[in-house]
């Protein structure tokens, strides 16, 4: 039985809520009491793919939930897929357009990022359907 | 050292409304790149960064950064301030450019972000 479980909606190209999600993502984590060193990591990467359904996805969910155990990410879209996973998981790699990189976007960092503070990371694609990513962290 | 005390050594002013300038800063990192930042920063970071929107309060609050500085008086939107005053985010402006600023911030003796 999850302690917590919430879905986050995330909107394409809605930078103004940018960041929402991971915010209070964060502020759960707080009040739970969960260490600091591993809420960094989450909301590192809550905060990554949520700019990523913003800029590259169109439109997804952020399933949130926490256990005694751990804490779990779902995050799913609705297209378009990455056509080349191995690719867009190399640091560097960006298909950003110019108008994001003007923002500071499309480093090509965020799905590394994400690699690098999961305890587990996995990602499936599919083009014409939508990308699925889910991530677990260790609390205990 | 504070917020406070680093505002003094760059005559940095502070943008927006009141916010707490008791926090400490414990390194600092210059970088443009949301992505980098998000991986290289740290809890007690002064973050010296040329954007000037909404993401970059987002990620500071998110790292628990303790301070924005925009170098050459970047100017910032009041939206964004009043974002960055509600979590309680410092947004300095300084006349210096980010070269000058780690310059003095490597002469306090800040180190690169620690993560904790
Ligand atoms: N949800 C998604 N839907 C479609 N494509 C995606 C999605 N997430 C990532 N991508 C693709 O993978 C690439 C790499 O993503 P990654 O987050 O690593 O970098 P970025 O978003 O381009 O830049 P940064 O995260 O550093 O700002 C993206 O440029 C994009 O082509
Ligand atoms: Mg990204």
């Amino acid at each position: 039985m999850p302690l917590i479980a919430e879905i986050f909606e995330v909107q394409k190209d809605d930078f103004v809520a940018a960041g929402e999600a991971s915010a209070k993502i964060k502020r759960t984590l707080k009040k739970l009491g969960v260490g600091s060193e591993v809420i960094r990591r989450i909301a590192v990467c809550a905060y990554e793919v949520e700019l990523n359904l913003i800029i590259h996805s169109l439109g997804g969910t952020i399933d949130f939930s926490v256990t005694q155990e751990r804490v779990t990410l779902v995050v799913k879209d609705v297209g378009p897929g990455i056509p080349n996973v191995d690719l867009a998981m190399r640091e560097g790699w960006s298909t950003a357009p110019e108008s994001v990189r003007m923002m500071g976007f499309g480093a090509g960092m965020g799905l590394p990022n994400m690699k690098r503070n999961a305890d587990e990371f996995d990602i499936h694609s599919e083009m014409g359907v939508g990308t699925e990513i889910t991530m677990k962290f260790n609390i205990k | 050292m504070t917020v406070a005390e680093i505002k003094d050594a760059l005559g940095a002013e502070v943008l927006g409304g009141e916010v707490d300038l008791t926090g400490e800063v414990s390194s600092a990192y210059v970088c443009d790149l949301l992505s980098w930042v998000m991986a290289k920063g740290a809890q007690g970071t002064a973050w010296v960064t040329v954007m000037n929107h909404l993401n970059v309060i987002a990620v500071a609050t998110l790292l628990d950064m303790a301070c924005v500085i925009l170098p050459e008086e970047i100017k910032v939107e009041k939206e964004t301030l009043d974002k960055a005053v509600e979590e309680g985010v410092p947004v300095l402006s300084c006349k210096k450019t980010a070269y000058e600023i780690a310059g003095i911030l490597y002469g306090l003796g800040l180190p690169n972000p620690v993560k904790g």
